[in-house]
């Protein structure tokens, strides 16, 4: 390969710094940032049913935790991360097939399941509030 | 890094057995029909267990007692404890590039992951088969 540039000389592509946010980019860091966050939650479920299993005395206090305003404000925060995982991977299902990746359709599905990730847990909430299910 | 004007080997040779493994297809496909799967039980869970488990202790053991929502929890557990390691093996390979760390990340992984699935899978019978 005589005459090919050496590493140093080639051209470098723009880093992440200069790039506008796009909602593209945005829907796909969250995707990866909802996964990792879920997968802390799934630890604390399989927590849980342990707990569940070893007794009242393990169960009770784990419960005061996620039921106080905290662990409350947690539990919405992981019911926002599953609806917006749910919604973005769907979309990415989508995606597999070839469909929908033109850059108007791709923006409106990106906001469609960031809006999904948000009416979720206010529906949840106002399900469990007003839906006098109990 | 020797640089590739001091080597004696072509750059093909170089490059050979440094590629792809070829055995991504497999994570591809699992991590996709994993995912379909929790399109289901997921959303399932949260609704039910939002619905149906309060403060009390005998809401929880009331729940996971009945037969549908045993079985559900353990496929829960199971497919949500696969798509995860899946999903943190591509994180942990997109950022860790220490040969050392990396590996040890994934073991980790693997292995948490494993035992944490075994004991709530235990859990949830225990709770129905228990003394």
């Amino acid at each position: 390969m005589a005459g090919a540039p050496s590493p140093q000389n080639r051209p470098l592509s723009p880093h992440v710094s200069i790039w506008r946010w796009h909602v593209t980019m945005a829907s796909s860091i969250l995707h990866r940032a909802t996964g990792v966050a879920l997968y802390g939650a799934a630890l604390v479920f399989a927590l849980w049913l342990m707990a569940a299993a070893a007794g009242p005395e393990m169960y009770e206090p784990l419960m005061a935790v996620l039921l106080s305003p905290l662990g409350q404000v947690a539990l919405y925060l992981v019911v926002a991360a599953l609806a917006y995982h749910l919604a973005n991977g769907i979309r990415h299902l989508v995606f597999d097939t070839g469909a929908g990746l033109n850059p108007g359709d791709a923006d409106l599905t990106a906001w469609f399941a960031i809006l999904f990730a948000v009416a979720v847990p206010i529906g949840l909430w106002a399900l469990l509030t007003f839906g006098g299910l109990q | 890094m020797s640089g590739p004007q001091n080597s004696m080997r072509t750059p093909l040779g170089r490059v050979r057995h440094h590629g792809a493994s070829g055995e991504g297809t497999g994570h591809f496909i699992a991590s996709r029909w994993t995912g379909i799967a929790l399109a289901v039980l997921a959303p399932w869970f949260v609704f039910n267990a939002a619905l149906s488990i309060g403060p009390s202790y005998t809401s929880v053991i009331d729940f996971l007692t009945d037969p549908v929502n045993a079985i559900g929890v353990i496929l829960l557990v199971t497919v949500s404890f696969y798509h995860m390691a899946l999903g943190m093996q591509e994180v942990i390979v997109d950022y860790i590039l220490k040969p050392f760390t990396k590996i040890t990340l994934m073991l980790l992984n693997g292995f948490g992951l494993t035992v944490l699935a075994a004991g709530a899978i235990f859990a949830v019978l225990l709770v129905n088969f228990g003394a």
